[in-house]
């Protein structure tokens, strides 16, 4: 429990972390709220050379209108996302999914941007931000780029972020249609066996549905989606939940169960959406 | 000895005792004043860390120390044979169950094999944990794998060898079978006979506090202060003379504030021996602490064991004979009780019941797998599953409601003391007026009621009720018991009370308290003892220097051996008191009463003496009676004649999800017997944790590994213990039965949650499907076991109609 030796950097500003990633990429990481980072290296199975504190860079925290939509700093506490009033109403699937993150100790310290960085296809937030559609600013060396939520997550831990950029906003659109997050776990502080954030369209054409933990990234189920738009029930829709989707067996679930799982958490998710926007 | 107490705390008159006063210890611990291990500042300590195997099974072809030699701050590294010279003897197994049990030879460091993950096989000694820990991991071991034994079926076949060299995994076959043919014939003509087949899957016991230990070699005289995170400060010092070769009466051990033992801390660990040799060696303080992943590999887990039971009835349900065999998982060596535990469940297998005939078998096996050891309620858990179980089998079978069938069975009242086909007397017991109680606590009818509203309907949520009537026998132990099961220790424990001249009451116990709540428990029977506050009553336990006699804490023994012993000791001090009293007031000591800590002349109230008073004197002795001593102190020893036998019936109230397979517990009551209580706000508090930590084995906890060996759930992660937020509130209510085997009449509660819950909660979970034909589940019931059962008895359902 004791992590390897590393070098500690205290970033002032966004200007100022991105000037250490470019020294050396592949050996620094970006320490945030740390509850994803710290325990991987606590049990050394991360052991980057330099750690870059972004902890305190001014500015990135806030939960602000902008329109069409919401606009959320990278720092932003889980804690802060769930009570923003401005969440709430705009894009209330997101400041629920906030509020059911790990226990009140995680979301007290966890960001938003960590979260996502992080590219867990096991955390909640990538699946919200999924299913409404949201962008990321990157910032890197050249700028800032957005990327959409559906290019976002690559891979296992991997994401659009490269070595030498960080995560800076998350534009949330605002959600005018029903939602529901469905989170199925065996105690109330673990991460999710299977979890779906489900929007549906406002007019009831269609919607998008997004999976926790049904495979090495976070995904959407496009079988349901595509089943959705062409009127189908929640029933129907919901038995597509895991078409094409290689989700993982593990200690906790076999791939099997997940995909079965998927089925019930994904109708349960549609009807509740659907029953909300009555 | 035998004694009954002459003023018995609880015959009236108590103002203390009975009552919910708030543990005096929670101040320490809820500021963060107590001091564990970990906290305690050693000027000029070493660290030490420890290497340890990777694999379950290998053979240790060199060990490298060199790198690690060279890393910062390193002091030393040992291998194995380095330090073959400093130990006197093997670690210490204190239970040899059976003259032939195989018990291959445990050293703290492994030399040439090393037989389960985590298997220590060096050591490195550092200026600080961090530069320990790094060099630890710069040891280069070669290892060259062997084929692990790792199922214990499996195991049991010797298909594998846990040992290379030893002829079999079979540690030990031990057999209660009072009357075989009498089983034979119960079994030849019962009308009804049901066999089943439990798995007790291995538990990490997770004490809040992992383990630790500082060795400080004292500067004068050539000792040695060993500070452990134990429950057996005692035995430990015993254990640690013999094993390391150090006069025994040349260590002192210190149990400091202790965070939780569940029955692991109840041993002998390679790093106790460790650092106790390395700070001979090195003539330095060296200390250890345990990390949480480094528990899950080097600290003993419980359970572990496949039972098999076979019950024979008559039309009525009524049994006829019980049948147990067991295999029981020893891990890959013998700790200081491991064959033992089993065993102490070998005399309970037919639960609350009456019944005739009785056959017990238990097979120890080695795996290569972390050692087993004692974990709360060692033994009877794993008796009151299989038994309480079955009888819900045997319930199903005959088409009766299982509380009628458990009635129709139930020890009568009328019968106690009752000796047991297995060799017990239990000395009291009323399971009737449990099982009554409990009923009515949960509403059962309109539990049953409620259950076949939601069948009728078709409600995917099910509802299932489980019962659970136990016995277990506490107060560990009788010494003449012990002695014919083998153990090489007795049962008793020692007590003194010692009066301060200023009024204030010392008392030492040998008792080793880690959350039970002595202090505050033992300054309560002292309060009435005495007539002083029990603020006024300082408790001085777990220091071998302090209180030098004692057998320490495990298996619901303190109160009812340990608390005894006080009593006497105090009665002792009062007598003497008395006879001070008697020569100051002029009168006969029998014409004194005691009342509110004075003593006064019956008949002239006026004419009193205080015990404040008493002990002033007693210790100026300006002015004693002739021939007595100085000082108002007394020690007791209490050894108990009998077991004691708590009871009680639990009711788990659960839903199943049929889509999801989630089982939610939404309703647990308790009704439990443990005789007198002193404290009933300590005795809630047991039940409470005890019950969190069956529904743990029921619902969530298992220690799992993969077919090499590998454990699977080092991290809170994935070994999961449940929370508050998985659990309801529970509902308490208690008989009271006082126990003849003590004049205190107390029994004991620190494991009946444990041991009635698992079985309640399991009976609850298939309760819930049993209309649907599941029969079966293992633990822990998972969500995807029970889903995975429904669709198992669904496409059964299926296959039939066809």
């Amino acid at each position: 429990m004791i992590p390897a030796s590393f070098e500690y950097r205290r970033a002032g500003s966004v200007d100022e972390a991105l000037g250490w990633l470019a020294e050396d990429p592949d050996g620094t990481k970006l320490l945030a709220g740390g509850h994803s980072l710290l325990p991987l290296m606590k049990l050394r199975l991360a052991t980057p050379a330099v750690l870059v504190d972004i902890g305190r860079v001014p500015d990135l925290s806030y939960v602000t209108d902008a329109g069409d939509h919401v606009a959320i700093g990278a720092l932003t506490r889980h804690r802060d996302v769930e009570v923003s009033d401005v969440a709430r109403a705009e894009v209330p699937l997101l400041s629920h999914v906030a509020g059911q993150v790990g226990d009140p100790q995680v979301r007290h310290r966890g960001t938003i941007g960590g979260s996502l960085a992080h590219g867990d296809p096991a955390s909640d937030l990538p699946a919200a931000v999924l299913a409404l559609g949201a962008t990321l600013v990157v910032q890197g060396p050249g700028g800032t780029r957005d990327v959409a939520a559906d290019d976002f997550f690559r891979g296992f831990l991997e994401t659009a972020v490269g070595p030498d950029e960080m995560l800076v906003e998350i534009k949330v659109p605002k959600a005018r249609g029903g939602w529901a997050f469905q989170k199925f776990n065996r105690r109330a502080q673990d991460w999710a066996i299977v979890g779906v954030a489900a929007v549906v369209d406002a007019n009831g054409s269609g919607g998008r549905v997004a999976l926790v933990n049904m495979g090495s990234t976070t995904v959407r189920a496009r079988g349901t989606e595509e089943a959705l738009a062409s009127g189908a029930d929640a029933a129907d829709a919901a038995a597509r939940a895991a078409d094409g989707l290689e989700p993982p067996s593990d200690l906790h679930a076999s791939a099997e169960y997940r995909r079965h799982l998927a089925t019930v958490l994904v109708r349960r998710a549609i009807e509740e959406a659907t029953a909300g926007r009555a | 000895m035998s004694a009954t107490v002459t003023d018995g705390v609880l015959a009236g008159g108590s103002d203390i005792v009975g009552t919910r006063m708030l543990r005096r210890e929670d101040p320490a611990l809820l500021s963060g004043e107590a001091r564990f291990v970990d906290d305690l500042v050693v000027p000029g300590a070493l660290h030490m860390a420890v290497v340890r195997s990777p694999y379950a099974h290998a053979r240790v072809a060199s060990v490298d120390l060199s790198a690690a030699l060279a890393m910062p701050g390193v002091l030393a590294a040992f291998s194995g044979a380095d330090l073959s010279g400093e130990w006197a003897s093997p670690m210490p197994c204190a239970w040899p169950v059976t003259s032939d049990m195989q018990s291959p030879a445990h050293y703290p460091l492994a030399t040439s094999e090393v037989c389960y993950v985590g298997d220590a096989v060096a050591v490195v000694v550092a200026a600080s944990s961090s530069e320990a820990q790094d060099a630890a991991g710069a040891v280069a071991v070669s290892y060259e794998e062997l084929p692990a034994a790792v199922d214990l079926e499996d195991a049991a076949g010797d298909r594998v060898l846990a040992h290379t060299g030893s002829p079999s995994n079979r540690a030990y076959t031990w057999e209660l079978i009072p009357d075989a043919d009498a089983v034979e014939r119960a079994f030849a003509t019962a009308a009804v006979t049901i066999s089943e087949r439990y798995v007790q899957q291995r538990l990490i016991p997770a004490a809040m506090e992992t383990r630790g230990v500082c060795v400080v070699p004292q500067p004068f005289g050539g000792e040695f202060t060993v500070y452990s995170s134990t429950q057996i400060p005692h035995i430990l010092r015993t254990m640690l003379g013999m094993t390391v070769g150090v006069p025994e009466g040349r260590i002192r051990v210190v149990a400091p504030s202790v965070g939780g033992g569940f029955g692991s801390k109840l041993d002998v660990y390679a790093e106790e021996l460790l650092c106790l040799a390395l700070a001979r060696r090195l003539r330095r303080p060296v200390r250890w602490k345990e990390e949480r992943t480094e528990a899950a590999l080097a600290t003993i887990q419980g359970r572990g064991q496949v039972q098999e039971i076979d019950l024979a009835a008559d039309e009525h349900g009524r049994l006829l004979a019980v049948r147990v065999r067991l295999l029981a998982d020893m891990g890959a060596y013998l700790q200081l009780v491991t064959p033992g535990v089993p065993l102490l469940g070998a005399f309970l297998y037919h639960g609350v019941y009456d019944v005739p005939a009785y056959s017990f078998t238990c097979t120890g096996v080695f795996t290569n797998k972390t050692p087993t050891d004692a974990y709360r309620g060692a033994g009877r858990p794993e008796a009151t599953y299989a038994i309480e179980r079955a009888i819900e089998t045997l319930a199903r079978r005959i088409g009766s409601d299982p509380a009628e069938v458990r009635r129709r069975n139930f020890i009568g009242r009328d019968r106690f003391p009752y000796a047991s086909v297995a060799g017990l007397v239990f000395d009291s017991g009323n399971y009737d007026a449990a099982l009554d109680a409990a009923l009515e606590l949960a509403g059962y009818d309109e539990l049953r009621a409620e259950q076949a509203r939601r069948r009728a309907e078709g409600d995917p949520k099910l509802l299932g009720i489980g019962l659970s009537s136990y016995v277990e026998m506490c107060g560990l132990a009788p010494s003449r018991v012990l002695a014919s099961l083998n153990y090489v220790a007795g049962g008793w424990e020692a007590a003194t009370v010692r009066m301060l001249p200023t009024g204030k009451v010392q008392v030492v116990t040998g008792a080793s308290p880690h959350g039970q709540g002595h202090v505050t428990s033992w300054s309560m029977i002292i309060a009435d003892k005495l007539g002083v506050a029990p603020d006024d009553v300082d408790v001085l336990h777990s220091d071998t220097a302090v209180s030098p006699m004692g057998l320490d804490t495990y298996g619901s023994r303190s109160l009812s051996v340990g608390g005894t012993a006080i009593a006497l000791a105090a009665d002792r001090v009062v007598e003497k008191a008395k006879l001070l009293a008697a020569y100051r007031l002029e009168v006969a000591p029998e014409d004194l009463d005691l009342a509110g800590g004075e003593f006064s002349v019956r008949g002239s109230p006026s004419r009193s003496i205080a015990l404040g008073t008493l002990a002033f004197e007693a210790f100026t002795a300006h002015d004693l009676p002739e021939g007595m001593e100085p000082n108002l102190e007394a020690s007791a020893t209490f050894d108990p004649t009998n077991f004691t036998f708590p009871f009680g019936t639990h009711v788990a109230v659960v839903e199943v999800d049929t889509e999801t397979g989630r089982v939610d517990l939404t309703r647990y009551f308790a009704v439990d017997d443990c005789g007198n209580q002193i404290n009933p706000l300590i005795v809630e508090g047991q039940v409470h944790g005890g019950i969190a930590q069956g529904v743990g084995q029921a619902l969530w906890e298992a220690a799992e590994y993969d077919e090499a060996g590998n454990p699977l759930t080092t991290t809170f992660a994935d070994y999961l213990v449940p929370a508050a937020t998985e659990l309801p509130s529970f509902t308490l209510a208690h008989t009271v039965t006082p126990s003849p085997s003590n004049p205190l009449g107390v029994k004991g509660i620190g494991e009946a949650g444990t041991i009635a819950s698992t079985p309640a909660v399991v009976n609850a979970v298939i309760d819930a499907m049993a209309h649907l034909g599941v029969t079966e589940i293992e633990m822990p019931a998972t969500p995807e076991r029970v889903w995975r059962s429904l669709r198992a008895a669904a496409h059964r359902t299926t296959e039939g109609a066809r």
